[in-house]
Order: C-alpha cells, then sequence, then structure tokens
C-alpha cells in the first residue's frame, strides 16, 4: 500500500503498490460533501415545510386537496386547495398541448429543413427565448398580451367556436386562456431546444436509407426520426410541463386570481405557485400562512411524480433501445 | 477506408478467370438494354471537383461494378444515379444522367420519385430500430403497397436469402441481426418496393468472408430481376460478380488538386485481364498504392 514498499521490491516489482494521491483524495472528499449536502438540503425542504403545513393539515386534513374555498374572513376562515390545484393542471397541461407541436415543429424545421445560413441564428434565439426570466415574460403577457387576447382573439374564438364549453363568454383579459399562452411561450423553447438536439443525433446513415427507398422527407421523419428520439422527446415533453407545473410568477400576474372550477377558458383561475406568490406576504392568519404551505407540499408532491414519471418514461425508452441493440 | 493493398495480385487474376469460366458469355454491347446512359458528369462538393467528364452506360440485368482507389469518386458516382447527393448542401452536377431516356438530373425532376425505382443499399448496414417484419413492411405501406403485405415481406425476404434465418423471429429487432443479416435484410428491404435498379455502395466492405459470399450470390440469382451498380474497393468480388467493369482513378491537376475520372469501362474478363489503359491494368495487379 505505501510508496516504500515500492522502492524496496522495486527490482522484483517493476510497478509500485497502490496509493492514495492527495488530488483524488480532495476530488472525493469535496464531491462526496456535495452529494450528501444536496440530499440534507432537499431533506431539510421536505421537513421544512411539513411541519409548516402541519396547522393546516390538522384543521382541514386529506380534504384540503380537493375543497374549492379560499376565505380568510376572521371567524369564517377556510382554505382549501380544489381550484389552485384544477387552475394548475388546466393551465400545464393546455400549454403542454400548445407548445409541442410547434416545439416540434420548430425543432424539424431547426435540425432538418433549415437551411444552413438560417439554422445558427434562429437556433441561438429560440435558446434565448428559454433565458428569459419569467417575471419579464408575466409583465409583457399583462400589459401586451393579454389586451390583444382580450379584444381580439378571445371574441373570435368565442364566436366561432363558442359551442365548445371551453370558449365560453370573454370579458377579463386576465383569464386562464392568458395563463396558457404565457406558459406555452415559457415552454416552448425548452422542448424545441431539447427535441433538435435529440433529432440531430438521428444518424444520417438511417435517414439516407429511408430516403434511399424513395419515401418523402416527412415519411422519413415520421417513420425513422420521431420513433428514433421519441423516448428523448417525451422526456422533453414532461420537463417542459415540469416548468408549467411550479411556474409561479408569470402565471400569477396574468390569471386573474380567481377561485373556482369551471370550463371556461376565458374566465379567471389561479395555480398553486400562484397563490403561494400572490398571497404568502400579506397572508392575515396563521392558518391562512400554514394553507399557503400546504399548497407548496402538494406542489413538491405533484413535481415529484411528474418528475418521477419522465425518469420512468426515458428509461423506457433506453430499455427498448437497448434491448434492439 | 483502407484500400486493399497488392498482397493478392495473382489470385485477383486467377480468381478473375476462374469466374469468369463459368460466366455466361456477354452478348455484344448494342444488343444490350440500356437503364443509364451518363455524359460529361462533372459532380463538385463546395469548390472541389470530385469527378469529372464520367461517360458510361448501365445495361439492364447486368452487374455493373465501380472499381478503384479510394477518393476516386465512385461513392459519389452512384450517388449521382438516385439524386443521394442532394442531401448535401453543397453539391452540384453538370453533364447528363439519363434514364431509359430521361435526364434525372434535372430540377424539374422529383428525386422522391427517382428514389423510387432506383433502390439503393448502403456501406454499412443501417437497419431501422424496428422489428425485422416492419423493417422490410414500413417502405411498403409508407409506399401505399399494402395488399398482400406478409406475402410481399416473405418474397422479399426469401430473395435476399434471409427468410429461413428469420422467419422464427419476425418480431424480433432488426438490430439483433448479424452484420452479414442486417445487410442482407436491407437488401430485403430496398427491392420488396419493387425497384429497377439497385445501387450497393459497397455493401460487402463492413462483413465477413462468408456473409459477403452469401451477398454475392444473391447478386448472381437476383440479376435477372434486376439491375445492379456495385461500388466496391475489392477487386475479387468485382471480378467475381460483375458483367461490367469501370475503373476509376484520381487525376491530379498541375495545382495539386484531385479529382476523379472514368479511366476504362468494359467487359469484366477485359477489364482484369486484357485491361487496354496501363492504369487499370496497374491497379488491378496491384501495381498501384
Amino acid at each position: 500500500m505505501t510508496s516504500l514498499d515500492a522502492t524496496t521490491d522495486a527490482a522484483r516489482r517493476p510497478f509500485p503498490g497502490r496509493r492514495a494521491r492527495f488530488g483524488d483524495l480532495i476530488l472525493q472528499g469535496t464531491a462526496g460533501i456535495a452529494a450528501v449536502g444536496a440530499l440534507v438540503l432537499v431533506g431539510l425542504i421536505v421537513w421544512k415545510i411539513a411541519s409548516g403545513a402541519r396547522p393546516a393539515l390538522h384543521a382541514f386534513g386529506l380534504p384540503f386537496v380537493w375543497h374549492v374555498v379560499w376565505n380568510p374572513v376572521h371567524g369564517r376562515e377556510a382554505y382549501g386547495a380544489g381550484s389552485f390545484l384544477f387552475g394548475t393542471a388546466v393551465t400545464s397541461i393546455g400549454a403542454l398541448l400548445l407548445a409541442t407541436p410547434i416545439a416540434l415543429g420548430v425543432a424539424l424545421f431547426l435540425s432538418e429543413l433549415a437551411p444552413g445560413w438560417i439554422r445558427g441564428p434562429v437556433t441561438a434565439l429560440v435558446e434565448t427565448l428559454a433565458a428569459i426570466p419569467s417575471v419579464v415574460i408575466g409583465l409583457w403577457g399583462i400589459l401586451v398580451l393579454a389586451p390583444i387576447l382580450r379584444d381580439h382573439v378571445d371574441p373570435a374564438l368565442h364566436s366561432t367556436i363558442g359551442f365548445i364549453p371551453l370558449f365560453g363568454p370573454s370579458s377579463y383579459g386576465s383569464n386562464v386562456f392568458t395563463g396558457i399562452v404565457v406558459l406555452t411561450i415559457m415552454i416552448l423553447p425548452i422542448i424545441a431546444s431539447i427535441s433538435r438536439e435529440l433529432f440531430l443525433t438521428v444518424p444520417q446513415e438511417l435517414k439516407e436509407g429511408a430516403l434511399g427507398l424513395g419515401v418523402t422527407r416527412w415519411e422519413m421523419v415520421r417513420g425513422v426520426v420521431f420513433p428514433y428520439a421519441g423516448g428523448g422527446v417525451a422526456a422533453a415533453m414532461i420537463l417542459g410541463f415540469g416548468r408549467a407545473v411550479g411556474e409561479a410568477i408569470a402565471v400569477a400576474l396574468v390569471l386573474g386570481d380567481g377561485l373556482g372550477i369551471h370550463l371556461n377558458l376565458f374566465d379567471t383561475g389561479q395555480t398553486l405557485g400562484g397563490k403561494i406568490a400572490l398571497n404568502y406576504q400579506g397572508s392575515g392568519s396563521g392558518l391562512e400562512t400554514s394553507s399557503l404551505i400546504y399548497l407548496a407540499l402538494i406542489l413538491l408532491v405533484f413535481s415529484i411524480l411528474v418528475n418521477l414519471l419522465a425518469q420512468l418514461i426515458v428509461r423506457r425508452a433506453a430499455r427498448r433501445k437497448g434491448l434492439a441493440a | 477506408m483502407s484500400e486493399m493493398k497488392g498482397e493478392s495480385v495473382s489470385s485477383t487474376i486467377e480468381a478473375a478467370v476462374r469466374v469468369e469460366t463459368k460466366r455466361q458469355p456477354l452478348p455484344p454491347r448494342e444488343r444490350l438494354q440500356q437503364v443509364f446512359d451518363i455524359r460529361d458528369l462533372t459532380a463538385i462538393y463546395g469548390s472541389k471537383p470530385a469527378l469529372k467528364d464520367v461517360s458510361m452506360e448501365v445495361y439492364k440485368n447486368l452487374v455493373t461494378a465501380v472499381i478503384g482507389p479510394s477518393g476516386c469518386g465512385k461513392s459519389t458516382f452512384i450517388r449521382c444515379l438516385n439524386r443521394m447527393n442532394d442531401l448535401v448542401p453543397s453539391f452540384r452536377q453538370t453533364g447528363t444522367i439519363r434514364y431509359h431516356g430521361q435526364d434525372i438530373s434535372g430540377r424539374d425532376v422529383d428525386p422522391v420519385a427517382v428514389r423510387r425505382t432506383i433502390g439503393m443499399v448502403f456501406q454499412r448496414p443501417n437497419p431501422f430500430p424496428k422489428s425485422i417484419h416492419d423493417n422490410v413492411a414500413w417502405g411498403l405501406k409508407v409506399l401505399g403497397m399494402k395488399d398482400n403485405l406478409s406475402d410481399r415481406v416473405e418474397r422479399a425476404l426469401t430473395q435476399a436469402a434471409l427468410w429461413d434465418e428469420v422467419k422464427d423471429r419476425l418480431k424480433a429487432s432488426a438490430l439483433s441481426l448479424s452484420g452479414g443479416q442486417q445487410q442482407r435484410l436491407c437488401i430485403a428491404r430496398a427491392i420488396a418496393v419493387e425497384p429497377d435498379v439497385v445501387l450497393m455502395d459497397e455493401p460487402a466492405s463492413a462483413l465477413d468472408p462468408i456473409a459477403t459470399q452469401a451477398i454475392e450470390q444473391l447478386l448472381h440469382e437476383l440479376k435477372g430481376q434486376y439491375s445492379f451498380v456495385i461500388v466496391t474497393h475489392n477487386m475479387q468480388q468485382a471480378a467475381r460478380v460483375a458483367d461490367m467493369t469501370a475503373f476509376f482513378s484520381i487525376s491530379r491537376g498541375e495545382e495539386g488538386e484531385r479529382w476523379g475520372e472514368l479511366i476504362e469501362y468494359d467487359a469484366t474478363e477485359k477489364i482484369f485481364t486484357a485491361p487496354s489503359d496501363r492504369r487499370t491494368e496497374d491497379y488491378v495487379t496491384g501495381r498501384f498504392g
């Protein structure tokens, strides 16, 4: 083990024995501390949130999760997450449905179709979009997007396909639909840039093999590029979905802070994150504060579930490919 | 891509002669039906010419081999024949490539339709990450040949001499096959859609000798139905499988620029036993490079 042995035995043993090197020790130490530190941090966060939510958990129990109520008036206090859970689900799923096809289109254009001189600048632009702080997008949403949607898009949708309950009468610019559009803008660049990189990993040989059969580019994309990149694209979608679920500031600004479960996208709403961001500073009682922390607990569990699902999908896709290889 | 050296000069000639004795004599060229009539084909990547002034014909139901050293433009050449080079942004070409009389190199010709009729097998086996069955069936489905799908798949796999090996595991992944089986699957995939011509870009270069033999055997059996153009750096292979052989080589300009050129094109027997160009003789006898 020590270098002393190595020198005395040098004649018989051409290689010195194994020994601990200073650099390796430092690397191992710092990396180990960082890894343990991350675990401890997550544990502390969960513990702190759980303990903060305890009064609300005590007062409302599990039904808090689906109760549609938020009444901070003293003496008649009652809180529930139902409305915000619903708002989170609707805005996130809506954003995912809206963003995915556009993002895949952008990714395909940038990886397969665009001439070289367009690729560089547009790719950089898409990535810049991903880097815009959410509060800036939220502010833009309320100042620019909301009036446009209120004056032009919402009434048009209502008058043409208003028979679908989703597109009911509109009055406010701040509504669920605006929130969906803002979230779409936020998650689109994430899905697009990850998908673009995935599409670029599809071997040229496979694409040529398909094109050599005399199929069109689109048929090649559908038959070879999508299946090859499928698992990764699903993971990118869930990553975007996760960001939409966790987003607080941007949606808090544009949703109109409504309460209730309704199908009309042109009515106000609120999400878990948005409610916390809006109410925490001014929360009146200890019970309201605790209820807000309960919301955070639900959000945390929801995010973890989404994350696990993403890992499951990626692993299944990888296994399918692994089996194949 | 390493070129074979001259360690097997005598066996090359022997093999050529041996195969020749088994081969049907070629009818005179004017009695053969032309598939391609290529005139003054020049191919350029960026500003570098890869091929200059190639003129030759390709005949129906024959195997035409394209041989030559690395960098002589033989792959570029056959990729011109089905517009595969369209995928390379900096690529340009001049000259005409007539396929049964129609110039297919024009901008107004749909490359998708060209590739539909003129199939291709690539250097490295490139099966899709799908099942064995779906590798063959995918092209059929996309191209609308859905009637009797399983019959068509079976016929293609049989023609590619793969059916007996895979008939019990058609649902298994194509990537679970060996390299030689994968390449035969790619051949099955290419012939399933009933092309007229099959282009092969060094189809056996990544395979072991037994798999290579299987593919050469297959060429002999299938050339009654298709016309083959096969690029190979293996001279014995050309001698064994080809009816006609085109020898390409590298020419150097005064300022050191290099491009590929067609040196000699004739019946395989003539190329290997009595070439009329000195450079061909040097190459087939192994004196070159």
